[in-house]
């Protein structure tokens, strides 16, 4: 019925023969493609572009400092730690579950690093390795109790918050605080370590290049198999851009100190996400599990095992984001993980785009998420205003962030893109 | 090397056409299948066979316990007692992945497809090529090897499911239910969200099915679809077998027997209107 291995006219393309369906190949007609995804509530990454274009303006525009390289570098350490956190809460969110204790967690983490490092003269490693166990362990707990004992992640999240903050003070005593050794290869890392220009450069380059080779070898596998494929010059420019873009950030910041090693980390993580998610059968399953549980589970997916992996990852990446702010700090402290950690990895994901409502999602939507919250939060220092308003306004971001959400997920719904 | 393979399955694909002498070996065989939930049978004591090559229309009224027995057959619940032998081995259909690996394959009435997942993605769902790379060029091809054999109307396999047509969504799930090459497919009413075009290819394709020597369970409230594709037609009354008939049967007994009755609303309205068309013709 259908011949594949033929080499084939455009018209007779497999993926191309319906008339019916408008296929965006020109420039023009990929901007007009995108005005419509964005119409029918498709947003993506838009809505954090702008509100980073809206939010650099203005503290801009009330004080030059903001955008200053030793400013942006420094955002970029603050970034870090509260973004590995936000990447877990991606991953929870992905299945359509909640994680509201990532805050204590990584608080109680930070806690435990610094007991068994400092006070019970364990070997560094060792005792992040512990650290990063037990978040695992606690995330497997919480799996327990959802698969198992049907208990809301609401809930069970939201009592872990309690216990784990118990656990913390508890830990910490009545000292209320370690110090964690200056001069220490984890507290330079958290406060020192940039990348040398070079490897930064070179790292930048490395991004546009590989997306363009894994680009390029795509598109000849499918222009083999003859489906369509994305032409030699729109590879070479979407790899040229990423290339400008990229130089020009590292470039910028390397006026300043550089770029912190802790952030590569970050990206790093969110790049190893990103893959896991999309182009592995675990990431499809995630999304699967997360759009229609019941279809997923018979589809023959191991639907507790998914929501395992999840509750799990994300706490021990809490974990690993208490150490880095333990790293930051340079100590444990009873107040690691409390105030507004808890929500700003919530709302970090949220704005960068993936849906409370399970099963759409990406793991840049943490790196860009964390970068608005971020910056709102350093602005409003510069600006030296009270803590009482910072609240106030990051509440009022992350609900505007929601309600764009709600919104363009119901249009998607209307829209059938949903 | 993946294109090698997605070479091999189309060619395996294209082999359709091996019209089959008669019904083959038992491939399914329920004996006694009880089903209780709580205080409700909705099921009692059910025998079905199914051969190689055969088309089975399960019929019966609302609650006489098909979506049930299907489920079961499915995985999705498991009988309160009673055995399943598949290809003549006791089996226990655990869940659905167990149902799955023995080769029954299930298509719901609610179709069970993600929305938020494209055509390609929700056809491979559970049983995606190469686990930790996934190989999407070579799943692609096989989709739209497979929606062609349909000879489906999809526009694209890259849009999520939620922008399709119920049909289309119909055609994707019985793409999704051939992909595994199973040896018996469930239908769950195949035919109800389709427009009359739709509903002759899914029975072309139903037949297409039975010529590559798959058994086929069909459940359908359409008594036309029945009679023309299915080959025993098994009725279902109350959570019972209630009779057995060959694709000749009459609609008043095929009636008589869902409903239990001879007298009933159908036999009643179908003399009605005879005894009007005599007064009109007289």
């Amino acid at each position: 019925m259908t011949d594949n291995t033929q080499p084939v006219s455009r018209a007779q393309l497999l993926d191309r023969r319906d008339e019916r369906v408008a296929h965006a190949d020109t420039i023009g007609g990929m901007i007009g493609a995108f005005i419509d995804r964005v119409r029918s509530g498709d947003l993506g990454s838009l809505p954090v572009v702008v509100g980073l274009l809206v939010i650099c303006t203005a503290f801009q525009s009330l004080n030059p400092v903001f955008l200053a390289p030793d400013n942006l570098v420094n955002l970029l350490f603050d970034c870090s730690t509260v973004g590995v956190i936000s990447l877990g809460i991606v991953c929870i969110l992905m299945v359509g579950e909640i994680d509201l204790s990532v805050g204590s967690v990584s608080g109680f983490s930070s806690a435990l690093v610094g007991v068994l490092w400092v006070n019970q003269d364990w070997p560094v490693a060792l005792a992040i390795v512990a650290a990063l166990g037990l978040g695992a362990a606690i995330g497997a707990l919480y799996a327990f109790l959802f698969n198992r004992l049907g208990m809301p992640s609401f809930v069970s999240t939201l009592s872990g918050l309690l216990a784990w903050l118990g656990l913390q003070l508890y830990l910490l005593g009545s000292s209320g605080s370690i110090n964690l050794p200056y001069g220490s290869p984890l507290v330079n890392f958290g406060q020192m370590l940039v990348m040398p220009p070079i490897a930064s450069y070179a790292l930048a380059a490395l991004a546009g290049v590989v997306l363009f080779a894994t680009g390029y070898r795509m598109a000849a596998r499918r222009r083999a198999a003859g489906l369509s494929a994305s032409s030699l010059g729109r590879l070479l420019l979407k790899g040229a851009l990423v290339i400008i873009v990229l130089e020009f950030i590292v470039y910028y910041l390397n006026l300043a100190r550089g770029v912190p090693w802790m952030f590569g980390l970050f990206v790093g993580l969110c790049v190893v996400m990103n893959y896991a998610l999309k182009r592995t059968k675990w990431g499809r399953s995630m999304s699967a599990v997360g759009g229609n549980r019941e279809a997923a589970r018979r589809a023959g997916i191991n639907v507790r095992r998914i929501h395992a992996s999840a509750f799990m990852l994300c706490s021990t990446l809490a974990a690993a984001g208490g150490i880095l702010a333990a790293a930051r700090l340079a100590s444990s402290s009873q107040q690691a993980g409390t105030g507004d950690v808890n929500l700003n990895a919530i709302a970090a994901a949220v704005i960068g785009g993936t849906s409370l409502f399970g099963g759409r999602g990406s793991a840049y939507s943490a790196l860009l998420g964390i970068i608005v919250i971020q910056s709102i939060a350093s602005g409003l220092t510069l600006l030296d205003l009270s803590s009482s308003l910072r609240y106030m306004i990051t509440g009022a971001v992350l609900a505007i962030a929601v309600i764009v959400d709600s919104l363009a997920r119901r249009s998607r719904v209307s829209h059938g893109r949903a | 090397m993946n294109e090698e393979k997605a070479d091999a399955e189309m060619s395996t694909n294209s082999a359709v056409d091996h019209p089959q002498e008669g019904p083959g070996e038992l491939v399914l065989r329920l004996r006694g299948i009880s089903k209780n939930f709580g205080a409700v049978s909705a099921l009692a004591d059910v025998d079905l066979d199914v051969h190689a090559g055969e088309v089975v229309a399960l019929v019966g009224d609302n609650g006489a316990g098909k979506s049930t027995l299907v489920k079961i057959l499915a995985g999705v619940h498991q009988p309160t007692s009673g055995t399943i032998a598949f290809d003549g081995k006791d089996v226990v259909l655990s869940d659905p992945a167990t149902a799955l690996g023995l080769g029954i394959a299930t298509v719901f009435q609610d179709l069970a497809l993600c929305e938020n997942l494209d055509v390609v993605a929700n056809i491979f769902l559970g049983r995606e090529l190469d686990p930790l790379r996934l190989d999407e060029v070579s799943m692609e091809i096989r989709a739209w090897t497979l929606l062609n054999e349909l000879s489906a109307r999809i526009p694209s396999v890259r849009e999520p499911v939620a922008s399709l047509s119920g049909g289309q969504r119909q055609t994707v799930a019985i793409a999704r239910s051939l992909l595994t090459e199973p040896k018996l497919i469930l239908l769950d009413e195949p035919t109800a969200a389709l427009g009359v075009a739709q509903t002759a290819e899914v029975l072309d394709l139903i037949e297409r099915v039975r010529a590559r020597g798959l058994g086929v369970i069909v459940i359908s409230h359409n008594m036309e679809d029945v009679r023309a594709v299915a080959d025993r037609i098994v009725v279902l009354r109350l959570g019972r077998n209630n009779g057995e008939f060959g694709a000749d049967v009459s609609n008043q007994d095929l009636v008589t027997a869902i409903t239990g009755a001879d007298e009933n609303s159908v036999s009643r309205r179908a003399s009605r209107r005879r005894a009007q068309s005599h007064e009109v013709l007289t």
